[in-house]
């Protein structure tokens, strides 16, 4: 065991990766001599060479239109995109291209690669550095997305992302990267993908949330059980595939809902999951499923980014609202 | 004054066979090899006439016919190596049959047949729709092929609407970067859909692009399907060094973009007509004869093997049992999630309402 933040445990775990398989390589903008903007790749070139950690030129969308081409041709590479919110220009070769071909080679040919990207709010970044754009995801069939939010989860997705045979986007919460340390185990461990955490059990609300809304989400918590409610607590991990069981059992065991995420509120994920317990759970349930989420606009500037994330304050006021709302 | 002008670069195509089938340049083909090109040249187009006449009958989808591109891309695919792989679009009938596709599975996937997209199972990507991305797969598959120090090159064939696309360019920058084993060979068939070249790019030739990239570039008589393979076997051995080549094909789309658009409405009669003169098949037959390499006769059997191989080749994509929205379904992710399985539950009318 040893202690880490979240970014120490990518590094940690792409260098084991690499380590153990010969066909991983990485590459994307700034990852070998500067380490990628958060060190994520940090020291990686000085171990595996320019070869396998390769600093590309500037073009996010041939980062990944390449990376199809040798994942179908069996390397296994590990892209980076530097901020999620630069993913637009490789929206083709992610969503129609990467998350496709195996559905339009009738499982001929497949491409296993992972996709990391930074993203979340919270940090004060320049615009278009911070959205989280799961959602586009989960509407792209063929993609997994994994949102972890603790160095230990980070490490055991990131392994498990990478030896998916299917494309995976690896979403980062850039807010998570050094907020906290943990103890995790040095040797190589996989957590399964599409298994939610239940982080607490409790028996009055359920309250979902991953990546980087978890943070306020935990605080908020913290609040609401010093205040006599019991919260069950599910960090979802995966959104795509979505753990609809993890989801289900513990509404009908609570009978309540309040679902956090960052991203905007309309169609976003915290919206599929509103409606699977409308159409699995209705009877158990005693009050409407609320939503806590970033604003309908683009993510904001700055000085008013604070009043845009779901605070544990939004979170805990919803709760109670759910909770007023209740039948029973 | 050190200004880097266009017109200052000099562009001239290379040709070995003339449109009166007189060779004028110098080729390395063997005999053997010179009759082969021939005979696949006719089967694309044969099988094209075939197709268009099936669309029109309605018993296949949509198809984008190749016609006038025989010498391209026929030309180009048999100068490949046996362990080389193609990145084709829709409209390279003729190159993917010389790499081993049957006239089947083009059938099966103008017919809509789940397995429709699979041209082979090694060394044939699927066919590209989004314009210009199969450059990108290919600079990948390239880099691939570096990585394990294997002796192949990958080729993407993209058209001249493609070379507007950044894609395209991105993909020719990383190859020179990384100095991949990869060939962009564009068909420049004048024509993306309904806009012209003239107005496509204002470059005086796609070869030239090359430039930028410090790469080699070569613009090519596409019609011309000794020049044509004479040129990508200088590529090969060029890409299999590292050093990529884009190779511009100067051809001819003669027919529509597809059988859903009638050219007749945004291109004039008379430049189809000089176009007509330079046809591929015509000049390489009229060569075969002088050499005594080829006869009527010869050509009347051909035509009748060929028919035959077609239309069994038809009976075997329409007899293909159609394919359930179910096994479709199973090929999103390498094993459906619960989401899937149980939406093909439902779909099967097994699925039980919770």
């Amino acid at each position: 065991m040893t202690e880490m933040t979240m970014i120490e445990a990518i590094n940690f775990t792409l260098r084991q990766e690499m380590e153990e398989d010969e066909n991983v390589l990485i590459l994307g903008e700034d990852i070998g001599r500067n380490g990628g903007v958060f060190r994520a790749t940090d020291g990686l070139i000085d171990t595996f060479g320019e070869r396998r950690v390769v600093d590309t030129p500037l073009a996010e969308s041939a980062i990944i239109g390449t990376a199809v081409g040798m994942a179908v041709r069996g390397l296994k590479p590990v892209a980076e995109i530097q901020f999620l919110g630069f993913i637009y220009e490789t929206m083709d070769q992610i969503a129609a291209q990467a998350a496709r071909i195996r559905f339009r080679s009738a499982g001929n040919y497949h491409a296993p690669m992972v996709i990391r990207a930074p993203y979340s709010g919270g940090v004060k970044t320049p615009e278009l550095h911070s959205d989280s754009l799961e959602a586009l995801f989960m509407h792209s069939a063929g993609i997994k997305v994994i949102m972890p939010s603790t160095p230990r989860d980070a490490k055991g997705l990131l392994s498990a992302a990478i030896a998916d045979p299917d494309p995976v986007l690896f979403l980062e919460p850039m807010k998570l990267y050094r907020a906290l340390r943990e103890n995790v185990e040095e040797k190589r461990f996989k957590i399964e993908v599409g298994k939610a955490n239940v982080v607490k059990e409790g028996s009055d609300i359920t309250l979902i949330s991953w990546g980087a809304a978890m943070a306020e989400t935990k605080k908020a918590v913290q609040m609401l059980e010093e205040n006599g409610y019991s919260i069950e607590l599910i960090d979802l991990r995966t959104i795509v595939p979505l753990d609809e069981e993890a989801i289900i059992d513990s509404v009908m065991k609570t009978s309540r809902c309040v679902i956090v995420h960052e991203a905007v509120k309309s169609a976003g994920v915290g919206a599929e999951i509103s409606a699977i317990i409308n159409e699995k759970a209705l009877f158990y349930i005693s009050a409407p499923v609320l939503r806590v989420t970033g604003y309908d606009s683009p993510y904001p500037v700055a000085t008013v980014e604070n009043d845009w994330i779901p605070s544990m304050d939004r979170i805990v006021r919803e709760v109670k609202h759910v909770w007023e709302l209740s039948l029973d | 004054m050190n200004w880097i002008e266009p017109n200052s670069i000099d562009v001239n195509p290379i040709q070995q066979l003339n449109e009166q089938g007189v060779l004028t340049g110098e080729t390395s083909i063997s005999d053997e090899d010179k009759l082969e090109v021939y005979k696949w040249m006719v089967k694309a187009r044969r099988f094209d006439e075939l197709a268009v006449k099936l669309q029109r009958q309605g018993r296949i989808g949509t198809y984008a016919p190749l016609i006038g591109q025989e010498a391209a891309q026929v030309g180009s695919a048999f100068a490949l190596g046996e362990k080389d792989w193609i990145f084709p679009s829709y409209r390279e009938v003729g190159a993917c049959f010389v790499r081993g596709t049957s006239p089947s599975s083009f059938f099966k996937y103008a017919m809509g047949h789940l397995h429709g997209g699979i041209l082979k199972e090694e060394g044939i990507f699927p066919v590209q729709i989004i314009i210009g991305a199969q450059a990108l797969h290919a600079t990948g598959s390239a880099w691939a092929d570096q990585y394990k120090t294997n002796d192949a090159v990958s080729v993407a064939y993209v058209g001249d609407g493609a070379t507007s696309q950044g894609d395209f360019h991105e993909a020719l920058n990383f190859a020179s970067v990384f100095q991949l084993p990869v060939i962009y060979f564009v068909q420049n068939n004048q024509w993306a859909i309904s806009v012209p070249y003239d107005k496509q790019t204002n470059s005086q030739s796609i070869a030239q692009k090359a430039l930028a990239y410090d790469m080699t570039g070569v613009q090519v008589d596409g019609n011309d399907a000794i020049a044509v393979y004479e040129t990508m076997k200088q590529a090969r051995s060029l890409a299999r060094d590292g050093k990529p080549v884009l190779i511009e094909a100067l051809t001819h789309r003669m027919g529509p973009h597809t059988t859903s658009d009638d050219p007749s409405k945004y291109r004039a009669k008379e430049g189809e007509e000089e176009w007509g003169d330079k046809d591929p098949i015509f000049r390489y037959r009229k060569w075969l004869e002088d050499m005594q390499l080829w006869s009527e006769e010869e050509e009347q059997d051909l035509n009748a093997s060929i028919e035959e191989e077609l239309k069994q080749a038809f009976n075997e994509a329409a007899e293909t049992t159609t394919a359930s929205l179910g096994d479709a379904l199973g090929h999103v992710y390498e094993k459906p999630t619960n989401r899937l399985k149980e939406q093909i539950l439902e779909w099967e009318g097994s699925g039980e309402s919770k």
